[in-house]
């Protein structure tokens, strides 16, 4: 079976009727997943907004195959999945995915990930990133970018919001040498439809992160969703990259934008606009990401 | 064909004729010997499984939900601290309504990290939702099994089950046991047959979120599916019986009760120590009996009740406590009694692997005589608890 191309879909396999708020950058980027991956796909998903939003009893938005278990398990639901495709024969002619939000993939769902991509299973892993835990009121993840506000990390007198930087989840599971880790925005949905069409079509455990601007949590206006998720790829924030086996072998080629532009729509980054500091600093992880991975063309 | 077998491979031996196409487990002592002869059988082509080995008993239950949801037969084992990280998988399971069945070596929980035996760890999982069966022997454990999936997978239970075996005394503890052919498990077992899988020509989405318009529901339906079970199970029992000539499942078994004044109630492998204790009572004149659970969930209430109705005293023995109350089997045994109460006595003994010998019962049916007791504990060994623990 492969992926084949696709530019319109003729058929929804994640459809309206769900409860995602305005501008959900998740619910847009779990459409995308889901119709490119097409119909011989089995879904195992994560506790978090997504299922929250997609399956309350008794309705639900999937046209797929679709399992919830649990919060930290999506990885190791799927590799269930997987092996009794394996046992049945199936393995062929049926595609896993699992997917989480970011807490659900690099905090608690990280060692189950690991496993799962050690193993060496069959399974695509959609990390949906929208930066903090949202379903539970936009609490700081450890992909969390340095400096957001968020209602563990707030932005008061002394602490300028989250001090640490994000961790590289894409780069931990590069580094277990699978085929395939990468990293897409629904600002870019051709390149993302590409990402996941590709990861389809190779054999063994595969890791796309998505980079899915939250309104909510991120305080912008809901019809900035596209507009926001762009600019974090082409201030520099938010690097598409591909690696295969460990190796770094594509990434999006920017013309790098200021990074005014993208802090200044976002609550979550108000207090930085007055820190001198803050944003020099912030300056300087986009600055650090264009050179390490050469996103501008020379 | 009679074996020599541990009880750990007695086990492995039952599954492997159960045929499950996935095995998933994560290693923890006592448990080892079941799924290392799994693995053994799966690399040398002897059953054709996935054994998937995890990095985490919380994954290995998930592995093999993930794979019962996909509807394969599927098996997983565990112990103490591997049970309890795998306690929130186990609650989902059964809310999901999928039949996996997991063998649980017994063994103490930390802290102190100790690995010997005591019924602590699936004592702490009675609410899952989970049937729980207690054996007494490699017999049992061996029969069990195929009798545990055919409860579980029936289309209208769909439940996980649980068989507890006790940690060494019964997973390395060898006896003769009657095993038997692939055919004969192939009649009394038909393939896994599930009502609802993921299936991509009948897409279902299992999982849901339940709010407080439904959940009530889910739960109810549980609970009910459990009690309706006590109906269930000595019919599977009597099936077996049938065809294996050997007694199945049950809900309890009593032993020389019906002349019995003084009853013993326990679980699990002390029963044998038990009933060799009680004939060695009787030849002496006195009339002691025991009811052995064997199915402690759902708990058969009724079932106990009768039996324990019109005795004087009744003895609960307990391998495991509800810490700040008492024997967990002690509550609920009492709770069955208002009005006309026999004197129910409770003792906590065997934890963490203390022997229970024929002068621990000796000294339980003495203690029995003089005083009524709640929460007695037996071998305790007073001169530790003088400066090393607070005691007041």
């Amino acid at each position: 079976m492969s992926v084949e191309n696709i530019s319109h879909f003729d058929e929804h396999f994640f459809v309206s009727g769900h409860t995602a708020c305005p501008g959900c950058g998740q619910a847009l980027a779990a459409r995308l997943v889901a119709d490119t991956a097409g119909k011989n796909t089995i879904i195992a998903n994560a506790t978090g907004c997504l299922e929250v939003f997609s399956t309350k009893a008794p309705q639900t938005s999937w046209r797929l195959p679709w399992i919830h278990s649990l919060f930290e398990n999506a990885a190791a639901v799927a590799s269930g999945v997987e092996a009794a495709l394996r046992g049945l024969g199936k393995i062929n002619d049926i595609r896993v995915i699992a997917q989480a939000g970011d807490g659900g993939t690099g905090d608690i769902g990280l060692q189950a990930l690991s496993g799962m991509l050690e193993r060496g299973h069959d399974i695509l892993f959609v990390c949906y990133d929208n930066e903090a835990y949202m379903n539970t009121g936009i609490q700081r993840s450890g992909l969390t970018p340095f400096s957001a506000s968020t209602t563990t990390s707030p932005a008061g007198k002394i602490l300028k919001g989250n001090w640490r930087p994000k961790k590289p989840v894409v780069e931990i599971c590069a580094a277990h040498f699978i085929p395939y880790s990468a990293t897409a925005s629904v600002g870019f949905p051709q390149d993302l439809q590409r990402k996941v069409k590709k990861a389809l079509n190779i054999r063994g455990p595969k890791y796309l992160q998505i980079h899915v601007p939250c309104p909510l949590g991120w305080g912008h206006e809901s019809d900035l969703t596209i507009e926001i998720a762009k600019l974090a790829v082409n201030c520099g924030l938010y690097p598409l990259i591909e690696y295969e086996y460990g190796k770094l072998v594509n990434v999006f080629k920017i013309s790098p934008k200021p990074v005014i532009d993208y802090l200044k729509p976002q609550a979550r980054f108000r207090h930085i606009l007055n820190d001198k500091e803050a944003f020099l600093s912030f300056e300087e992880i986009a600055k650090k990401n264009i050179e390490y991975y050469g996103l501008v063309s020379k | 064909m009679k074996k020599f077998l541990e009880g750990s491979h007695a086990v492995a031996e039952a599954v492997k004729l159960c045929k499950p196409k996935v095995i998933s487990a994560y290693p923890i002592t006592p448990q080892t010997h079941i799924v290392e002869r799994l693995a053994e059988f799966v690399s040398n082509g002897e059953i054709d499984s996935q054994f998937v080995n995890v990095e985490s008993e919380h994954s290995a239950a998930s592995v093999v939900l993930g794979a019962s949801a996909t509807g394969v037969r599927v098996f997983t084992a565990t112990s103490s601290q591997g049970l309890l990280l795998m306690s929130e998988v186990l609650f989902n399971i059964a809310g999901m309504r999928l039949p996996v069945v997991l063998v649980c070596a017994n063994r103490a929980v930390s802290a102190p990290i100790n690995i010997w035996n005591d019924l602590q760890d699936s004592i702490s999982q009675r609410d899952s939702g989970w049937v729980q069966f207690y054996v007494e022997n490699n017999q049992e454990a061996y029969d069990f099994v195929f009798q545990a999936y055919r409860i579980a997978e029936d289309p209208k239970i769909m439940l996980p089950v649980m068989i507890n075996m006790d940690g060494y005394i019964l997973t390395h503890g060898m006896e003769i046991v009657e095993t038997v052919e692939q055919e004969l498990v192939d009649n009394f077992l038909p393939p896994y047959n599930p009502p609802y899988k993921l299936d991509v020509d009948n897409p279902l989405s299992l999982g849901l979120l339940g709010d407080p318009t439904v959940y009530l529901e889910t739960r109810y339906a549980l609970h009910k599916t459990l009690e309706e079970l006590l109906n269930l199970i000595p019919k599977i029992g009597l099936e077996f019986k049938s065809m294996f000539g050997r007694d199945g499942v049950d809900l309890v078994e009593p032993y020389l009760i019906d002349d019995a004044q003084v009853v013993i109630v326990s679980m699990g492998s002390v029963c044998g120590t038990i009933k060799d204790f009680i004939e060695q009572k009787r030849k002496k004149g006195k009339k002691i009996g025991l009811l052995r659970i064997i199915t402690y969930r759902p708990f058969p209430k009724d079932k106990i009740f009768e039996y324990l109705k019109n005795k004087n005293t009744i003895i609960v023995l307990d391998k495991a406590i509800s810490l700040g109350n008492e024997g967990p089997l002690f509550s609920e045994i009492r709770s069955l009694f208002s009005k006309k109460k026999p004197k129910i006595n409770g003792f906590v003994a065997g934890l963490g692997g203390r022997d229970i010998t024929f002068d621990t019962l000796e000294e339980m049916l003495k203690l029995s005589r003089k005083t009524p007791t709640r929460c007695e504990f037996l071998n305790l060994n007073k001169s530790l608890l003088s400066d090393s623990f607070y005691v007041s």
